[in-house]
């Protein structure tokens, strides 16, 4: 392989991961805008997504076969189950806490979180679970580089929500309405806007968001496991602060950049794939010291 | 001038019930009767979980300062746990010290940790800091995992123990009174921080941040302040836990040894010593009575941990914090 | 500007995100002096007191204070450098009683760190019998020394304010910055507040800034008036000018809710 395969091959890599962290990102992002919180619980909620996608793939997949039509409608149904239980959670666990001392919120979001990996791990004893997508392996060839279809069809699917999502924000009233929460709660219950309602949607699509990124992972990867919303939990939000906490092209941009950061990072001499984790932890501490607002975010004067 | 000088400010850290001196010598001195004759008529069983209750008593008093009085989430606690202890662990094995020289150095690798991860972080938004906090743990096991040095996956084994002043440190007794000795210093040290000019930076910056910058206090360097001492309680628990056991590998300082450490402080009461022993010992002591949970364990405490979260956030302890 | 001047602003701009609070202020204090600065609201006096105190980050300017310059400094700096302040919204903190409350200003003067808490070293509890001594001493300044022992955020609303100005004394300052202490008060606490504010410039020498909506207060106890506007400074000197001053009674004009009308 020459240099310029090692380079393409990491992009197409970069591309995956960067697709899987950016849309875990968005979610964190767009809760973190509209109540400030960082969600602890947003990785599990992939993690729940993945095991929906898996049930309803399991079930439908006499008729549908385990191929793409499969795992998109896996992925629809999982996005919608998952967005209904983080409006759920939302309703039950955070909403009486928003006007609480921050501490109180960030350990309820961790108990959260806590409750629905072990309910998983109960329920799976802690095993991985095939996810029985079935599809072939199949791509195209770049010279020496190889790409499959299924990575193809995987970061056009990505791409396809994360637009329907930018449309949805800067198009729509509930957007306008979820940007306008963003910038100031108490004026905009002062003005009429369904607040409540905001939030509920907001976490409505962050969920379902998560949601559909599990299922491409499990479809993708080829199986689901209770912890597996942990670690790609810190990396969305590493990803949301390198692109700026609150911004959604943020995220989505920082997505990408972790993405590629750590395909290319693993191809560095001495980091080896096994330390990427790592990688990744150390661009997250360096982007806080240096650039705490990240790429696109606005650093903002907070009230005295 | 007024002076009405006695007792008259409340004692931090403690429950409504133990602002009377000597009822809490009273109380000390029973505790302190029980916990002394305690292996002479439970077996060596109930003494080895007495043993692991009394370093839960350590690191959870130690995650308390940084939770309970400085207001900040640590999700990675069981790192400086896993720096004391694998300081001691390659310090003695690797480069032959001896348990007492390598101890400091498990201080100070803890304070160096402390200072690097909280240093950056605290200047931002205090919720920053629970999810670097999670990376971190997560980077200590991993490299604890990978690296030569600590022995990889099967860790380090063989740790010698230690003496003191001619007694040798050896049997499941011998440590039990160990950590008999180390909880009381933790009781001492937290009680006296807590009523301490930093323990009150600690209310105030936990209670309104700018107000007590306005007041003159760095909050940067209380919060600071706050990070590196729990840091030091839990490379101390880490220490000992590592001579006792005698082998430490990276699954002992897991993410769940730092939620575990977590819940007991947050269902003990934050802030409030008494609740926070307490918390350590349901912690410890309530899986054994529990056994036949198996896997739902850590569900029920996760469970548990919300309900407290929803319905009393100042824990079972009684009281508002620092009242 | 003479070494009489205690304070001196000079240029300061603070602008959020394109729309600009303070504009071009220039503003001091004489040594030894009670001077207010009023001006309708959202006038940009409280975003003064801000960026005087190292909370907000104006763009331009500069802060001089006892010959040191500000701007650069954190809040906890600028207090140390001699500056107190209370806001205009009350802010104790809370599940504290009122002595420890107070105790929060004696932080920046004392010293004693973790581990002489843990040994209980002498100097230590000197030290805490010494900041205890000063607290206390500030709130019998205030006249509140027998509520020590309460919680802060339990006393009545003008309690809670002389707390907030006891616990600013108690960080032994050159100056002291006070946002609207007449806020919320009835005409007899008003008074007392009159006085209160004397006696801490000609019994302790503290100079005083004050932000104030009551215009009788103000007018009382001033030696100086400054007026901001639209985070422009449109007007400077003693009660008399001030109310004479034209542009001074339409930028109260301009206002509809009829406050600062003397
Ligand atoms: N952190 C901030 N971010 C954005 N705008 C701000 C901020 N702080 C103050 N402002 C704006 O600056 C302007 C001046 O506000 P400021 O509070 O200084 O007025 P004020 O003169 O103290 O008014 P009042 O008499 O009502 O207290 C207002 O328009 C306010 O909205
Ligand atoms: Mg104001």
């Amino acid at each position: 392989m020459t240099a310029f395969d090692v380079v393409m091959q990491q992009i197409v890599n970069g591309l995956v991961l960067g697709s899987f962290y950016a849309l875990v990102a968005l979610g964190y992002t767009m809760i973190f805008g509209v109540i400030k919180l960082l969600n602890f619980a947003h990785g599990d909620l992939y993690m729940v997504g993945g095991f929906v996608g898996f049930l309803v793939l399991s079930a439908i997949s006499g008729i549908t076969g385990g191929g793409w039509t499969g795992v998109a409608i896996s992925m629809f149904l999982s996005m919608i189950a998952v967005g209904c239980l983080g409006v759920v959670i939302e309703r039950v666990a955070y909403h009486p806490m928003l006007r609480a001392p921050r501490l109180s919120i960030l350990i309820t979001a961790l108990a959260v979180s806590l409750v629905l990996q072990n309910t998983v791990l109960s329920i799976t004893h802690g095993q991985y679970t095939a996810f029985g997508a079935d599809f072939g392996f199949g791509g195209v060839n770049l010279g020496n580089v190889f790409i499959t279809y299924n990575q193809m069809i995987l970061v056009g699917i990505a791409a396809f929500l994360m637009i329907g999502l930018e449309v949805f924000v800067s198009r729509t009233q509930y957007g306008r309405a979820m940007r306008a929460v963003a910038i100031d709660k108490d004026m905009c219950q002062l003005m009429g806007i369904n607040v409540s309602g905001v939030i509920a949607v907001t976490f409505l699509i962050g969920s379902a968001l998560a949601a559909a990124a599990g299922t491409l992972a499990g479809a993708y990867y080829g199986s689901v496991w209770y912890f597996m919303g942990f670690l790609i939990g810190l990396k969305a939000f590493t990803a949301a602060v390198i692109g700026g906490i609150g911004s959604i092209p943020g995220a989505m941009l920082g997505g990408l950049i972790l993405g590629f950061l750590e395909a290319f990072g693993t191809q560095l001499p001495g980091i080896g794939s096994e330390w990427k984790d790592v990688f990744s932890f150390a661009v997250l501490i360096l982007v806080l010291v240096f650039k705490p607002t990240g790429l696109l975010g606005k650093s903002e004067q907070e009230r005295m | 001038m007024t002076s009405n000088s006695n007792g008259a400010v409340p004692t931090h850290g403690l429950g409504p019930f133990l602002q009377d001196a000597r009822l809490r010598w009273v109380v000390a001195i029973a505790i302190l009767a029980f916990l002394v004759v305690a292996p002479m008529i439970f077996g060596s069983y109930i003494t080895v979980i007495l043993t692991n209750a009394l370093l839960y008593v350590v690191l959870c008093l130690g995650l308390n300062i940084v939770v309970g009085y400085a207001g900040l989430l640590d999700l990675g606690y069981a790192a400086f746990f896993a720096v004391g202890a694998y300081t001691i662990g390659v310090l003695t094995i690797q480069f032959g010290f001896n348990f007492w020289v390598a101890f400091p150095f498990a201080v100070l690798a803890a304070v160096l940790a402390g200072v690097i991860i909280g240093g950056p972080t605290l200047r931002l938004r205090s919720d920053y800091l629970a999810i670097v906090t999670l990376g971190f743990g997560e980077i200590v096991r991993f490299s604890a995992r990978n690296l030569e040095i600590t022995g990889r996956a099967s860790g380090i084994s063989g740790i010698q123990d230690p003496s003191l002043f001619g007694w040798q440190i050896r049997t499941q007794t011998d440590y039990y009174y160990v950590f008999v000795v180390l909880a009381i210093i933790a009781v001492i040290a937290s009680f006296r921080l807590a009523n301490s000019r930093l323990g009150r930076a600690w209310l105030y910056v936990r209670h309104d941040e700018d107000a007590a910058e306005a007041m003159g206090i760095n909050r940067v360097q209380v919060k600071l302040a706050a990070y590196v001492i729990g840091a030091i309680f839990g490379a101390v628990g880490g220490a000992f836990f590592a001579a006792n056991l005698g082998a430490i590998s990276p699954e002992s300082f897991s993410f769940e040894q730092s939620v575990l450490v977590l819940m007991a402080v947050i269902l003990g009461g934050m802030g409030k010593i008494p609740g926070v022993i307490l918390g350590a010992f349901i912690i410890i002591l309530g899986p054994e009575l529990l056994r036949d949970l198996g896997e739902f364990r850590l569900l029920v405490f996760a469970v548990g941990l919300l309900l407290i979260m929803l319905f009393r956030p100042s824990g079972i302890w009684p009281g508002r914090r620092g009242a | 500007m003479a070494d009489n001047q205690l304070l001196a602003l000079s240029g300061v701009t603070l602008a959020f995100a394109g729309n600009t609070v303070l504009d071009d202020v220039n503003f001091s204090i004489p040594r030894d002096a009670i001077v207010s600065l009023i001006g309708p609201n959202g006038a940009g006096k409280t975003s003064l007191f801000n960026s005087i105190t190292g909370f907000y980050k104006p763009q331009g300017g500069s802060v001089r204070f006892d010959g040191q310059e500000l701007l650069k400094l954190k809040p906890h700096q600028v207090t140390a450098s001699g500056i107190a302040r209370t806001f205009q919204n009350v802010r104790l903190f809370r599940e504290m009683t009122v002595l420890e409350n107070v105790m929060s200003g004696m932080h920046c003067r004392t010293k004693s760190g973790a581990l002489a808490a843990v040994l209980r070293l002498p100097s230590q509890q000197r030290e805490e019998a010494e900041i205890r001594a000063f607290s206390e001493e500030c709130l019998a300044f205030v006249g509140i020394a027998d509520e020590a022992n309460r919680e802060a955020t339990t006393l009545a609303y003008g309690h809670q304010r002389r707390v907030e100005i006891a616990r600013a004394l108690a960080t032994k300052p050159k100056l002291l910055l006070l946002d609207e202490p007449a806020a919320g008060l009835n005409s007899g606490e008003k008074v007392a507040l009159t006085e209160l504010i004397a006696r801490i410039r000609n019994e302790l020498g503290i100079s005083v800034l004050l932000i104030e909506h009551d215009m009788g207060l103000v007018m009382k106890i001033s030696e100086r008036i400054s007026v901001l506007d639209h985070g422009k400074m449109i007007a400077e000197g003693t009660a008399k000018d001030i109310q004479n001053d034209p542009k001074v009674i339409e930028a109260y004009l301009g206002q509809d809710d009829g406050e600062g009308q003397s």
